[in-house]
Parts: C-alpha cells; structure tokens; sequence
C-alpha cells in the first residue's frame, strides 16, 4: 500500500495569516517591561524567549505537569496557558523574583539544605506554588501542602524532600 | 515547545459586543475566557480560528451575587479555585463547590473559570492528541476527518462529556443565563447540552455564558464524586453530582447526573425516581445506584478499562448519595 | 580503598549539594535555556507509520518557505550509529525504512520555531505501508511478513534481535533433587522515564570546530556518535553537558536530535537548537522493556532453593538501543541476590515497531526482580512458610561468589530486612481483608564492571589542579541532578581538609575533562569517586611533602612522620592551604595530579561474562502497606519502608533522597505508568495521560541507611540511586496478595486487573490475573559454565591467571 501520509497543511497554512503585535505593559518581578509581541505568545514564551527570565521552565506546554507555574498576583498559574494580552495590570512573579543567589528566599534555602531540587528543573514552580500556599496558610499541614503543590509533578525526588523543605520554611518564617 | 497558532485577540466592551464579533466573525472566531481548556487544543490544532474573543477582562462577569436563601448568580469568569473557596456557596451548595475543587489542577482552578468548565469541550483519547498524532494515525470525524476512531462503524462522535461542574449543576435545577446579540436568555443547565460528541453545546457557537444561576439551598442537599486515575490533575473518567431532599430520613426528590460516561452529562432519572419516596437505606442506595448506572456507556476513549469504568459508575453513585445524604 | 585512619570531616555530613543556590534560583543553564545570537530552530519530522518503506521524501517546498534556512534528508545522514558497537543500528534521519510512529524522516531548522514546525507540513514522503510487529509473541513467530531490520542484523525467526542461555551449575541435578517445583508466568509492561526537561541539544560550527551543548547523561558517547555519523575527527568535537533536568537513563543514548542539529550547523553556519517536544520524548524513549517471564524453581521441603531456570523475553522496540545488555540484566543479578547453587538463564529480546527500549532505572533487573520475588512468595505459601522466612533462608551471603561468577562483596540484606520488618511491624501486622503488607528485596550494580565498546582504559579519570588561585578537579562526569559533582567535591574536600565549597568543578565537558562513562549503571560515586580519591591524595602527598620539607623534615618522608603533618580545616601543619600550595609551587613546579578508576576483572571464563559483574552491589529491602478495596479494585500505598545498603553514606541526604526517588519511580511502575501502543502508534504520549503519580498518589516514605563499608567503595561507598527501585514494584503486588488473596503478575497493578483476579477466584479460576503462557521458542543449546568455588573472591589478573590455569 503505498501511501501519502494524509496530505494535511494546517500549520504551513497558518503561515499566511497575519501577526497581530500589541504594545503591553508587563510588570514582572516588580520591574515593568514595554512590550511587543505577537498575542498569540504565551506568557511563558515571552519571559523565556524575549525577557530571558529563563528561570520558568516547560515540561509539557498544555497545563499537564505544572512545571511553567508563576504567580499573578500572587496565585500560582501556568504560565504556558496564559496570555499577556491576559495580563493588563497584573503582577507576575517569576523564580528571578524570588531571591537571588546572594540572598535565598527561606523556601530556596530550605529546598537547598534539605535536597528538594535534585535536577532542579520542576523547582522554580514548585517554589512559586509553596510560597503562594505560605502566603495564605502560613503553618500548612502536610496534607495541605500536598494538596496545594498537587498541579506540579516531579520525577526526581519523591516528593518527600519538597514537602519536608516547605514546612522547614514555614516553621522558620514562624519564628 | 508546542506553541499556539497565529491568532487576533479582540477584547469586546461587554458580553454581548463579544457576542456581536463572534456572530460576524463565524466559525473563524471563538469565545475564550480562561482559555485552560482552549489553549491546550489550538496547541494541538483541534480547532481552527483565526481570532479569539477574550472575555476575561469583562469584570461584570466575575462576581457572585445573591445568598443561600434567594440563590445565588455566579459570574462566568469566576474561577474554578474561587467558586470551590466561596463559603456561602459552599455552604449552600456543597456538592457543586467541591465539583469545582476537584477539576484539574491546583494552578489550573486558578485560571479555569466555571463558565468554561460548562462549556468544555467533550475528550477523546483519539481526538486529545498532538495534530502529528492525529495526523498520523488519520483524522477523526471531531476534527479534519469522517470516522469515528473508537466505533469505527458509528455514525456519530462519541467524545465525552467531562466537566465536574454540569452534573451537580443539573443536579441543584442550575439555569445557565447566556448573552447573544440580540439580547439574553436563560435555560437549565440541561437543556445546554446535546448528545452529541462533536455539537455537544446546544447554545449558539457565538452566545456568551455570563452567569450560572444556582436555586436557594433550601435544605437540599448535594454532592460530587470523582473518579480519576490521580489525586489531581486528571480529568473525570466517571463522576456522579447528586442533589436531593430528605424529609424525616425519607427521600422527597433526588437527582443523579453523570460525568465522564455520555457525550452529555447523563441524566439518571429512573434512579431520581426510584428514590423519590423511599427511606436511604444501604439496600436502597445500592439500588439506587444500580439503576443510575445503566444509561452509562464508557468507551475506550478515556484512561482505564472501559468495562471498568462502566462498573465503577454504581460506586460512585453510591459514593455520591451517601456524601449527599450525611451532609445537614 | 577503605575508611581511612582519623575521623571523617566532609564524608558523612548532610551537606547540600555545591550547586544547590543554582538549582533553587532558576540560574542554573539548561539546553533549552541557551539562546545565541542568530541561532535558528530545528523540528523534526517524524514517521507517521510503525512499519514503511520511504519511496521519496520531497523537501524542495519547505526548502522555499521564507525563513527555512535548513532542509535534511536521510541522504545528509546516512552513516549508521548506536550505542553498543554490536547494535548499530540507527540513522539520524531514515532514508530507507522507518520502523516506529515517531522514527525521525527530515528536519528543518529555520528562524524560528513557527516556522520550522510549519515548514514540516511541506515535506512530501511517499511511503509503501509495511504490516507492524507489535507484540513479543508476534515477533517470536516466522514472519509473515518484512522483518523490521535486515536478516543479516537478526536472528532466525528474524524479528529476533539477541538471545541467549546458559546452564551455571548442575540444573538437572538441582531440580532432581527439590522436593517442590513451582512454574510461574509474569509480565513487566514496558514505561518511561519521563524527566521533567525534554531533551535539548544547540550546536556551533564555528573554525572547523563543533560545540554541542545537550541534556544528556553520557557526554563521551555522545562525542563518540558524532564523530562516527559527521565523519569529523574526535579533536574537532567538543559535547558539553548542559544543565540537567533529569535522565532516569533516558539520556544515556545519542540521540538522533543531537546529531541533527550538529549537522545543521555545520550546513548553516548558524547556532542550532532542537528541543524535543513531549510527544517526542516519548518516542525518544529507550525506556523500560516489557518482558515477559517464565521462571521454575526447585526447593527443598525446608524452603532451600536447589536450582532455578529463569526465562525473559524482552520487547525491544524498533533498534538495538542498550538491549544486548538489557536482555543479560533480567537475569544475571538473580545470583547476586539470592543463593542459587544451579541456574539456567535463558533471554531473547526482539524487534517490534514501537519506541525503542533501553536502560531505565535499575535496566532490566526490575523485570526479573518482580517475577522472582513473587515467584518465591508463591513457592513459600505453597511449602505453608513464612515468605519473608524463606527469602531469608536463601539470601545471598557476603564475600561469596554466585554461581554465574559474579562477585559479592558487603552485603546488608540481613540488616536491611531486619530494619524495615521491625519499622513496619510486619510480622504483627492487622489482619483484615482488604489490608494487606508485602516485603521484597533486590541488589543492583555500582557501575557496570566492563565499558560499552572493549577497551583496557579506566571507565573514570579525574585531574586535579591546584595552584595559588585554589583548587580545581576536572571529571567528565555528568551531573544528572543526583549531585555527582557534590560527591566530587565532597571527595576532594575531604583529602585536602577544605570545605567543598573550596573545590572548582569542571565537568562534563570533552574539550576539558577527562573521560568519564557518565551517569548510568550508578557507577558515579563508585567509579569517579575512587578516581578523585586516587588524585586527591595524590595532591595531598604533594602538598604534605612539600610543608614537611620546609618544617625541616624534608627527604623521603617516612609515612608516620607524614601523617604528624595534619591535614584539616584548611591547614596543612602549621601553614594555611594557600601557604602550602606556594610551597608546593615552588618545590614541584605546577601541581596537578591524576586519578582514575578501572574496575577490575570479575566476570568468569564464558562469553558474555562482561554483562553483570560489579566491583560491588548495592542491597535493598524493603515493605510496602496497603489497602485494596475488593469491590472496586482501587488500591492505596499506604507507606513504604526502605532501608537501603550503601556501603558508606558520602552525604546521607544526597542517599535518602536518591532512595526515595527510586520508591516512587518503582510505585508509579507498580500502580501506573504505561508504555502502552494501540493502532501501532503510542497510545498516550502526553503528560496528561501517561499517568505519573502527583504529590496526592506518593505515600510516605520511610528510610533507613545501611552501612556496610564496601572494601572497594571511596570510603566504602556503593550506589544508591537505582537499587531501591527494585524491590518496591513486587512488594506492592504481595501486599495485594496479603490483602484480597489474588495474584496480579503484571504490571502494572490497575484496579481493573484487580477485579479481574477477584473474579477469577469466584469463577473457581486461579486466584489471579497475568499472562497465561510463554512463548514457544527454541534457545538453542545453552553455554555451560562451571561454577566457581563460592569462596574465590579472586578479580583481576589472579582470576585470569586462574582461567588460564
């Protein structure tokens, strides 16, 4: 049988159209950005790609492992299925704008001292969605912890070492 | 990484501008609010428009009016996350918060909204796949081709309905408020769909759902139980939204609706109706579920065995009038 | 090289990893991450079919697309590549036959990535559809039709990659002489690793000379492929190990993208990234086999194994990948876990069009070590004993010799099971239906004992620079995320009495670093950690010579004399590290010394002896709670207890965490995870649908570190990050045993399998769901090796001086 491979040309056709460029203001980690981009990128496209706040990682780009997580106005969201467009006057906090290597945010510290990155890959979310947790529950159970982190998966550590790192965090921010 | 197609974002002044471009615009344009369940299928070309309507910045959507005892209106654009954290809501509508509180993922709720969980569309493990995938192993009927991949011999698309939300909707008696350009209209949350896997909306393409109207509690009682591979993420391969009134221990109504089973979200009414009337006993209950689970027909188009999917939908009826029944 | 006099300062500690700040940050570069300037992107087409002949492949279309700088065909590429040198069996890009839905056909590199996946759209490829083998019993048959590689390449009934038997010992006799014999049937279903980070390569061709950075687990093999497939000399090849996002042996092999974009380079002249998609990554795969097992076994009445025939069939996919050694490891680490005084081991692995397999995790033990462990659970119930009882009765004993030949040194499977039956309570467990505990055990391989391709080169080679600006040791080894560098840094630390954040790290990268095999096989600490001992105290000596001399000791320093010398808390004697480094200067001239790691000859006088011996086995045990409801088959872990042998703990957290990794990789197998096919295509590859278990599926985890002090280990040390996988897989499926009464002797455990079994036993039916039967299929005679005394522990040149004897 021989056979054509369903001549099919969605993509090639989608060439032809039009880029739709909007002027947007985007406020990430507190600084502003005047942007220019195609509305059709993703948020997690126009960090990495014309921010370079490539801190944000992907694993998947259809909102099934977590691994893009910011925050916008401080809720953990998928940065791979948001628009800027989306985005007028909201504040995005990327892992950049969480602490530095001069100076660890105490859930960076706690995920350093107890081993909770191995790869370190799926971390920068995990860390953003521990701290919106922190921030609305600061002395969180394990279940709680469990239950809010639930959206970001890990192949490396069991999750063991990152729900213990977030408690560390949270007892010490307590004291 | 997988990126979405060229498009144009237009963002209306009010629902029904947004109504109004869409009309014009025809099956080139689509609604989007949260864009959770959109996104990922433009990513994979399930669909083709060239413009998206946004509505997410339409504030008049996103608020929650009314109380437990005169019912309540919630906006469209309410997210999933703050639907399921409402507490009056929760209070008088537990089934329907904990529904939202179980739809996906954490960082998902707080983007998904409920309008689009009502509105999402049906799943088919031959149709949720990369455009690569389905090009490979041939288009179905639901997008670029004329087969059914699962029932190779039907005539009709048998992807399912998932939503968390529609079945305790339909449940509580919900109406969903749509907005066209011509003005707005209400219906039940069960006459929004059809049983159909591909026109699975029997709203217009291009009607805004701005508003799901849920009854006063008034002692009614509801639940929702989910049946997924994983404590989160997954969508529903079975689900039950049960609401019902008990007066003295005796059953004065109830309604089951299933998710995850249909091309709609099935309507157990023999079960509603053997109910009706009767003291929960366990024996009844499993009765009851016996029965609700008959209109169920799971395919192999969802995670797990299909056979036991279809076995497990009793158990989570069960599991559903139980949760109903035990909540004051 | 055991623990030396004095006390540990570095070793031991629960330090974090010297690049924790970087990981935590989000700073730490991945390949993805890399973006120069003109670079273009890469996306590759891919077979829409399992089994085809390409006619003609047409890019003239894409070629015109405004923005495609790059268009390759099969033709750019034709040089045949793989990772084993008996197996080389892949092309970049086909030119005539693709053999699975996702083998790579063309690419295109253009300015950005819209274009580039578009411009795949334009690419015309006529293909002659060819029927697919999908399936092991298939594969075994005379083929009805093509076979998927050349008859040359394979073996009669040609869908048939390798196989292999062998008799160690009297089986006839041992079986003779049992007084129970028990036949079993099992199957492992193939998985993935799944790492977070697709895989990503970005390529410069700049003066004659290639640069790739890549996420991969092996910079040297990599190398290698490319200058095999480029036709360019070694020297003009330089593989850097970005970041990683996790490998799981996932990136062990070279990969068709990493060669591609190399060559796009070379023809553009431009930087060139290529990032795998999801769906990619799982056509990438080199995952898990699915194989299917028949095992018999022969006991005495008291539950002492007298002889066991073991045989695997493994599913390889569509190439050779890993698979000659995949199909030795389902069956030769059997010896290395328990006493079996006769065994018969016999294994094919075929072709079939799918995804090829490879190494994941523990690479092809897991398999064995499920049907084995269950296969003696069920032989105690049938003897009316104790399973954990008779497991104990035929455990493997330290510094003996397995029948097979190979080696065990320390061994601390006795301490191991004691730990985790005590922790767990296991024999006072609650009885109820529905509630239920299993035990298993496992041993697995510090680094495999022979390299890839034969050579006499040490498999790890560590330099060490010291000068006035500090210290800095140079390793090819490649940090996947278990912290590999840590345990250089800790090991060099530790010799020179500094802190490891003292110590610079370059590795990974083949213009700098010396040849080490990479992260697989869990020969890291083992291989590259001996190495960097051997320089470090090389470099001590040096450093303490020079002190001594400039004390007025000088001369040739008698060894006791040294060691009044301290060497700690940076100081060496009565000067600062610095000052010694000055006076080593001055005396020595440039310091730099070398270190490095073979292991040594362990396997026996039979080919094939290569596959299997380890300088030392790590050991495992480990019991697993759970609940399984019988009315719906759902079944919840409760919690897992793991207490793992590591020799010696360089960091006890870096250990933990690589056993609790390895717990919950081992329960999304057991549970969950799913390389499954339907239509010739893979059924699921998405995040979505291939089910990994999320923080709300993963119990608790309790671990215990076993020391056992390895003679050979740095410090003692043995591996950590693969073993305590192996156990966890068939201690879930005899917790389901405990608790509902059924056998599911296939994986993974699905509630659907469970109520099947349920039904089953209903029906007056065995108790259990799992493949029914093996394969005919003829092993030929196999090779008959005698075994060796069990207590030779001879390796090296006086084992081959015995063979040769």
């Amino acid at each position: 049988m021989v056979d054509l491979c369903w001549f099919s040309f969605v993509m090639l056709n989608e060439l032809d159209r039009q880029i739709q460029r909007e002027p947007l203001n985007l406020r990430v980690n507190g600084e502003e950005h005047q942007i220019l981009v195609p509305v059709h990128k993703t948020l997690l496209e126009v960090l990495r790609e014309d921010l370079r706040l490539t801190g944000t990682k992907h694993g998947c780009e259809l909102g099934e492992c977590g691994t893009c997580t910011v925050l916008v106005d401080g809720q953990p969201q998928l940065s791979c299925l948001l628009l800027p467009i989306q985005l007028d006057d909201c504040e995005i906090t990327t892992v950049e704008g969480m602490g530095s290597t001069a100076e660890l945010h105490p859930l960076q510290q706690a995920f350093a001292e107890l081993g909770a990155a191995q790869c370190g890959y799926c971390t920068p979310g995990m860390l953003l969605a521990a701290r919106a947790l922190l921030e609305r529950n600061p002395l969180p159970s394990r279940d709680q912890i469990r239950e809010a982190l639930a959206g970001n998966l890990c192949r490396c550590t069991g999750y063991a070492k990152i729900v213990e790192a977030v408690e560390l965090a949270a007892q010490r921010s307590l004291r | 990484m997988l990126r979405l197609p060229r498009l144009r974002y237009l963002r209306p002044a009010s629902p029904r501008e947004a109504s109004t471009a869409a009309a014009d615009l025809g099956g080139r344009a689509m609604l989007v609010a949260g864009g959770t369940d959109l996104y990922p299928k433009l990513k994979r070309r399930q669909f083709d428009p060239d413009t998206l309507v946004g509505l997410s910045h339409l504030g008049e959507l996103r608020v929650v009016r009314g109380d437990a005892c005169g019912g309540f209106e919630v906006g469209a654009l309410i997210t999933l996350s703050d639907a399921a954290a409402h507490e009056a809501l929760r209070a008088a509508h537990p089934g329907y918060a904990e529904a939202a509180g179980l739809v996906s993922s954490p960082p998902l709720r707080n983007v998904g909204t409920i309008g689009g969980n009502l509105c999402v569309d049906t799943r088919c493990n031959y149709y949720d796949m990369t455009y690569e995938w389905r090009k490979s192993i041939g288009f179905c009927m639901k997008k670029d081709g004329d087969i059914c991949l699962v029932a190779p011999s039907s005539p009709r698309c048998w992807a399912v309905s998932s939503s968390d939300t529609a079945p305790v909707a339909i449940a509580l008696g919900a109406t969903a408020l749509l907005t066209g350009p011509d003005g707005q209209r209400e219906l039940p949350v069960a006459a929004l769909y059809r049983d159909d896997g591909i026109e699975y909306l029997a709203k217009e393409p291009f009607e805004v759902l701005t508003a799901l109207r849920l009854p006063p509690s008034d002692g009614v009682r509801s639940a929702y139980v989910k049946l997924r591979r994983r404590g989160s993420i997954d969508f529903p391969i079975a689900g039950a939204g049960v609401a019902l009134r008990l007066e003295d221990g005796i059953v004065r109504w109830a309604r089951i609706v299933l998710s995850g089973v249909g091309s709609h979200p099935v309507e157990a009414k023999a079960a509603d109706e053997f109910l009706a009337g009767k003291g929960l006993t366990e024996e009844v209950t499993a009765e009851a579920a016996e029965v609700a689970a008959r209109p169920a027909k799971p395919l192999d188009n969802a995670d797990l065995a299909h056979f036991w999917r279809k076995r497990m939908v009793r158990v989570v009826v069960e599991q559903a009038i139980e949760k109903a029944a035990a909540r004051a | 090289m055991s623990a030396r006099r004095g006390e540990l300062r570095v070793i031991g500690q629960p330090l974090q990893k010297v690049d924790a700040a970087a990981r935590v940050t989000g700073v730490a570069v991945y390949a993805d991450d890399l973006n120069l300037p003109r670079m273009l992107h890469c996306r590759i087409l891919r077979s829409p079919h399992p089994h085809a002949r390409i006619l003609s492949v047409d890019a003239s279309a894409a070629r015109r697309i405004p923005g495609v700088k790059a268009v390759l065909t099969g033709h750019d590429l034709p040089i045949r590549f793989g990772i084993l040198p008996v197996s080389q069996d892949e092309r970049a890009l086909e030119a005539e036959k693709v053999r699975y839905v996702g083998d790579p056909v063309a690419a295109v590199a253009a300015v950005d990535e819209e274009i580039a996946a578009a411009a795949l759209d334009a690419i015309r490829v006529e293909y002659e559809v060819l029927e697919p083998v999908m399936s092991i019993e298939e594969a075994l048959r005379e083929p009805a039709h093509e076979p998927i590689h050349d008859r040359a390449y394979t073996r009669r009934p040609f869908n048939v990659h390798r196989q292999l038997s062998y008799d160690f010992g009297d089986v006839e006799a041992g079986f003779a002489r049992a007084d129970h014999v028990r036949e079993d049937v099992f199957f492992y279903q193939g998985n993935t690793h799944l790492p977070m980070e697709q895989h990503s390569a970005v390529a410069t061709y700049i003066d004659g000379r290639l640069t790739l950075w890549t996420s991969t687990q092996v910079v040297h093999y990599v190398h290698r492929a490319l200058a095999k497939v480029l036709e360019l000399p070694l020297n003009r090849i330089r593989v850097i190990g970005a970041a990683h996002g996790g490998g799981f042996g996932g990136k062990t092999d070279p990969f068709a993208h990493e060669i591609i974009v190399s060559k796009m380079a070379m023809v553009s002249g431009r930087p060139v990234k290529c990032t795998l998609t999801r769906e990619e990554v799982f056509y990438a795969h080199r995952g898990r086999h699915p194989v299917l097992m028949w095992i018999k076994t022969g006991v005495t009445s008291e539950g002492r194994i007298t002889a066991m025939h073991y045989r695997s069939a493994l599913d390889g996919g569509a190439y050779g990948s890993y698979g000659a050694a995949s199909a030795f490891y389902t069956g030769t680490l059997q010896t290395t876990t328990y006493d079996i005084p006769a065994y018969r081991f016999d294994s094919v692995r075929v072709f079939t069009n799918k995804a090829p397999c490879g190494p994941k995790r523990g690479h092809g033990t897991p398999q064995g070590r499920f049907g084995v462990e269950l296969h003696l659970e069920k032989i105690a119930h049938d003897l009316g004993m104790d399973p954990v009882e008779l497991k104990q009765k035929n455990f493997v004993k330290p510094f003996t010799r397995a029948v097979n030949w190979l080696r065990v040194t320390s061994c601390g499977l006795e301490e191991c099971t004691q730990k985790v039956l005590d922790a767990a309570g296991y024999l006072g467990r609650e009885r109820r239906e529905g509630h239920g505990m299993g035990f298993a055990i496992s041993s697995y391989m510090s680094g495999a004992g022979t390299a890839i391709y034969w050579n006499d080169m040490a498999h790890s080679e560590v330099q060490l620079k010291v000068d006035r600006t500090g210290v800095t040791a140079y390793c090819g080894a490649m940090d996947i995320g278990q912290g590999s560098d840590s345990v250089l840094a800790f090991v060099v630390a530790e010799e020179l009495g500094l802190t490891p954040a003292d110590v610079r790290l370059v590795t990974a990268d083949t213009d700098t670093t010396p040849v080490d095999l990479g992260s697989y096989s869990s020969r890291v600490t083992f291989m590259a950690g001996n190495a960097a001992l051997e320089a470090a105290r090389k470099m001590r000596n040096l450093l303490v010579e020079a002190v001594a001399e400039k004390r007025g000791l000088g001369g040739d320093l008698p060894a006791d004399l040294r060691d009044t010398i301290e060497v700690r808390d940076g100081r060496i004697g009565d000067f600062s590290f610095e000052e010694a480094c000055v006076l080593a200067t001055a005396r020595f001239g440039a310091l730099s010394t070398t270190g490095s790691y073979r292991p040594p000859r362990i396997g026996g006088p039979f080919k094939g002896s290569g596959v299997g011996p380890s300088p030392a086995y790590s050991y495992s045990a480990c019991v697993v709670d759970v609940d399984a409801d019988a009315r719906s088959g759902l079944l919840t872990v409760n919690r897992v207890w793991i207490a793992h042998d590591v020799g010696r703990a360089i960091n006890p957290l870096l250990v933990v965490g690589q056993v609790e990794g390895s717990v919950y990789m081992g329960l999304g197998e057991a549970l969950m995870e799913e390389q499954s096919y339907r239509k010739g295509r893979h059924k699921w590859p998405s995040m979505l649908e291939y089910k990994s278990p999320t923080f709300l599926d993963t119990p608790e985890i309790e671990t215990f570190i076993i020391e056992t002090v390895d003679p050979e280990g740095p410090y003692g040390a043995k591996e950590a990050g693969q073993g305590p996988l192996l156990p966890v897989v068939p201690a879930v499926a005899a917790a389901v045993y405990d608790a509902l009464g059924i056998w599911v002797d296939e994986i993974p455990i699905t509630p659907e399998k469970i109520l099947r079994a349920l039904e089953a036993r209903q029906k007056g039916q065995q108790a259990r769901y799992g493949p029914k039967a093996f394969p005919a299929f003829d092993f030929g005679q196999p090779i008959r090796v005698e075994p060796p005394d069990p207590h030779d522990m001879r390796v090296g040149p006086e084992l081959e001086e015995a063979f040769r004897a």
